[in-house]
């Protein structure tokens, strides 16, 4: 398998670098788990779309350009590089979407993902309950059959929805099943968050800002047109997006690669001659530099047609530490100004704020304990052993 | 870019595998380490066989005319098996540096040694050595054996050497066998952390206590599994610095690919001591083969230090 990019490659990613060039806006966008934030991220997905950038590694019909791993990932690259907005579109895009293609119906993917696309419709993942976080088969929302609609009717609560307050459709899973046990016998449900019976409640988040929601169901309708893959069928179909989270989708290196950039020219720029803080700053780019080549060697192996299995489980622990390190060894470098989030503040606050949203890092998508549980289980073949389970 | 193994560096890979398994496995080392290196000679003889010890070695002196990706294949096998003797020297860094007809018997199978100070002040094994040198910034000289010192790995001994008359060399062709030298010693490590968790896992699945498998307690599971993630994530930085070696960013990729797989394979002895308790901490028991030779090579062919302190520079400067 050789990675030596093609002349398609290399225009490809020129005619991406040349897009963003022009359209990044020159100011960073609110935070985007902010009411304005928010707008503005949406906005800026419907511009991406109308250049054909949301969605790449699409197909043509529903908005992309029918991209393979390796434009995506240079994609990827450029995107980051040139300091775009983050993703308010990328829970649908990254989770639900995957799974609409492998499992959707040919209605459903004609309903959604047009929409998903262009920052019409937005999408919040509804996972977590109370009593179900790492454990997520623990959940305890329902879903009640109703033959005479045609549909089912949900109850519980979901909780950690992110950005719910403003999305407009949300998707999880429920207990349809009420006699079968943990993960059998759930449903994956899409449904709008406007819908008769659901309350949706901000949670304010330690980093200020309230991007976090939980979502109350009271006797909400489903039709059978929402439901994604088979009855009783969720959790497998769930996993397939747990992958998707973890593994390349969500976190292409060109975020890390982007981020150990910026540490390096801050370290330039503020002249540090601090041994330690040098160190720092060359494991940060060690880093980055070893999650690019573990990447291109992934996307190779797949072009290949190996089954990556649980391998997501080790990006995601390497890319979510490295992210705390390089955001730590930024505010290092900052001394006593690090405190600073004002826009007066060195890279207009952004150091503080990229710091606390790497804290999150280890422990959404699956926390670090469970994928490590994962590597040593899945990949090196430990023992399981027992787990207490609730029945 | 190329970075997935193509069919021959498998090939390679297993041939490596089965040479060693038939001059006795582990008992190459242990032998080694005992004092006793006629399996390691017989193992070297069959590796030249192979064409190893000519990899570097163009085909008109009578080498395989291999690539720095062949070399980094055959060098995580030798750590893997903790295989004993100057290989680092013979096959990476000489034949950059000595005139062809020494190349020519280097590729024959002539075990060859050398100092290259600061960062290899002493010549590994001379005394099993037939061929000894010294190497400066820009000389090279045939060498005689001085005091020799105890090395912390059992594997290799410490042979402090005089230089003879002085040969004036390119600085540029030298500074390039350090490169592939620390890249050597880079994939070394990578496969010797390999096999220290490979000994870790299969041991952690069968000792039991408190009635169960110690592999079932998580604290182990989560040290194992930091292993994991430290070796793979070292390893595409060796793979890729053998793809980068002649490029103008071949040194800091180096320097990164030793930084990265000393650090995997430093945790990958310290975890596997660990789980296996004090019976990994006998002589009797291979473990320690692997447990003192990573800290020897983390800190020969340039200590994380110089390779960090490269890197910042070359970072700085851009």
């Amino acid at each position: 398998m050789n990675l030596d990019l093609t002349p398609e490659h290399e225009t490809f990613a020129a005619e991406a670098r040349a897009w963003l060039a022009e359209n990044v806006p020159a100011q960073r966008l609110p935070s985007m788990d902010s009411a304005e934030g928010f707008v503005a991220h949406r906005q800026w997905e419907a511009t991406l779309a109308e250049g054909r950038w949301s969605v790449v590694s699409w197909p043509e019909q529903f908005g992309g350009r029918d991209a393979g791993l390796v434009e995506w990932v240079l994609f990827e690259e450029e995107y980051y590089r040139a300091g775009a907005p983050t993703r308010v579109a990328q829970n649908g895009i990254s989770l639900l979407a995957p799974i609409l293609f492998d499992h959707g119906t040919e209605s459903q993917r004609e309903r959604y993902l047009a929409d998903m696309a262009n920052g019409t419709t937005i999408w919040a993942q509804a996972w977590s309950e109370p009593g179900a976080g790492s454990d997520l088969a623990a959940i305890r929302s329902t879903a009640r059959r109703d033959e005479g609609r045609q549909g089912w009717v949900l109850n519980g609560q979901k909780i950690w929805s992110s950005r719910a307050v403003w999305a407009d459709r949300g998707f999880g899973l429920f207990r349809s099943d009420p006699e079968a046990q943990r993960h059998r016998g759930l449903t994956y449900f899409l449904f709008p968050l406007d819908a008769e019976g659901i309350t949706v409640r901000p949670i304010a988040q330690l980093d200020g800002e309230t991007g976090f929601a939980e979502i109350f169901f009271d006797d909400v309708f489903v039709p059978d047109d929402d439901v994604l893959g088979a009855p009783g069928d969720g959790w497998r179909v769930a996993m397939s997006t747990a992958g998707n989270e973890r593994g390349l989708s969500l976190r292409a290196p060109g975020r890390f690669l982007a981020a150990a950039e910026r540490l390096r020219s801050l370290w330039v720029r503020e002249g540090a001659n601090d041994p330690a803080l040098d160190d720092a700053v060359v494991d940060a780019w060690i880093g980055a530099e070893a999650y690019r080549l573990f990447t291109w060697n992934t996307v190779a192996r797949a072009l290949d047609g190996a089954d990556l299995g649980a391998e997501g489980s080790m990006n995601k622990l390497f890319w979510s530490e490295l992210d705390v390190s390089i955001h730590e060894t930024g505010l290092s470098l900052l001394g006593a100004r690090a405190e600073s989030r004002s826009t007066a503040a060195v890279d207009g606050g952004r150091w503080v704020d990229d710091y606390l949203f790497a804290l999150a890092g280890p422990i959404y998508a699956g926390t670090n304990e469970i994928q490590r549980n994962i590597v040593a289980e899945r990949i090196l073949g430990l023992p399981r052993g027992e787990r207490r389970e609730r029945s | 870019m190329r970075f997935v193994p193509t069919d021959e560096h498998e090939a390679l890979g297993e041939a490596i595998d089965e040479i060693i398994a038939g001059c006795g496995g582990v008992d190459v080392p242990r032998g080694w380490a005992n004092g006793d290196t006629a399996s390691g000679r017989r193992l070297w003889s069959q590796l030249a066989d192979l064409g190893l010890t000519g990899l570097r070695v163009s085909e008109d002196d009578g080498g395989m005319g291999g690539t720095p990706q062949d070399m980094v294949v055959a060098f995580e096998r030798l750590g893997y098996h903790a295989a004993p003797g100057p290989y680092i020297e013979s096959v990476a860094f000489l034949p950059h540096v000595v005139p062809s007809d020494i190349r020519a018997q280097i590729a024959q199978g002539v075990i060859a040694t050398t100092s290259a100070a600061p960062h290899a002040p002493w010549a590994v094994d001379a005394q099993i050595s037939d061929l000894i040198y010294a190497v400066g910034d820009s000389w090279w000289a045939e060498a005689t054996v001085g005091s020799e010192e105890e090395s912390l790995s059992a594997l290799r001994r410490l042979v402090v050497v005089d230089p003879g008359e002085r040969t004036s060399s390119d600085s540029a062709a030298i500074a390039f066998a350090h490169d592939e030298a620390s890249l050597a010693a880079a994939a070394y490590l990578v496969g010797a952390g390999e096999r220290l968790l490979d000994e870790a896992v299969s041991y952690a699945g069968v000792r039991e206590q408190f009635g169960r498998p110690i592999g079932e307690y998580q604290s182990l599971k989560h040290q194992l599994a930091d292993v994991r993630v430290a070796l793979s994530f070292a390893r595409p930085l060796v793979h890729g610095a053998a793809v980068t070696l002649s490029d103008h960013t071949g040194p800091r990729a180096v320097s990164a690919a030793k930084v990265a797989a000393g650090v995997a394979a430093r945790r990958a002895a310290r975890t596997a001591l660990q789980v296996h308790g004090a019976i990994g901490y006998t002589a009797e028991h291979h473990l320690g083969l692997w447990v003192t030779q990573v800290p020897a090579l983390d800190t020969a062919w340039g200590t994380p230090a110089t390779h960090r302190a490269r890197i910042a520079r070359a970072l700085r400067a851009e």
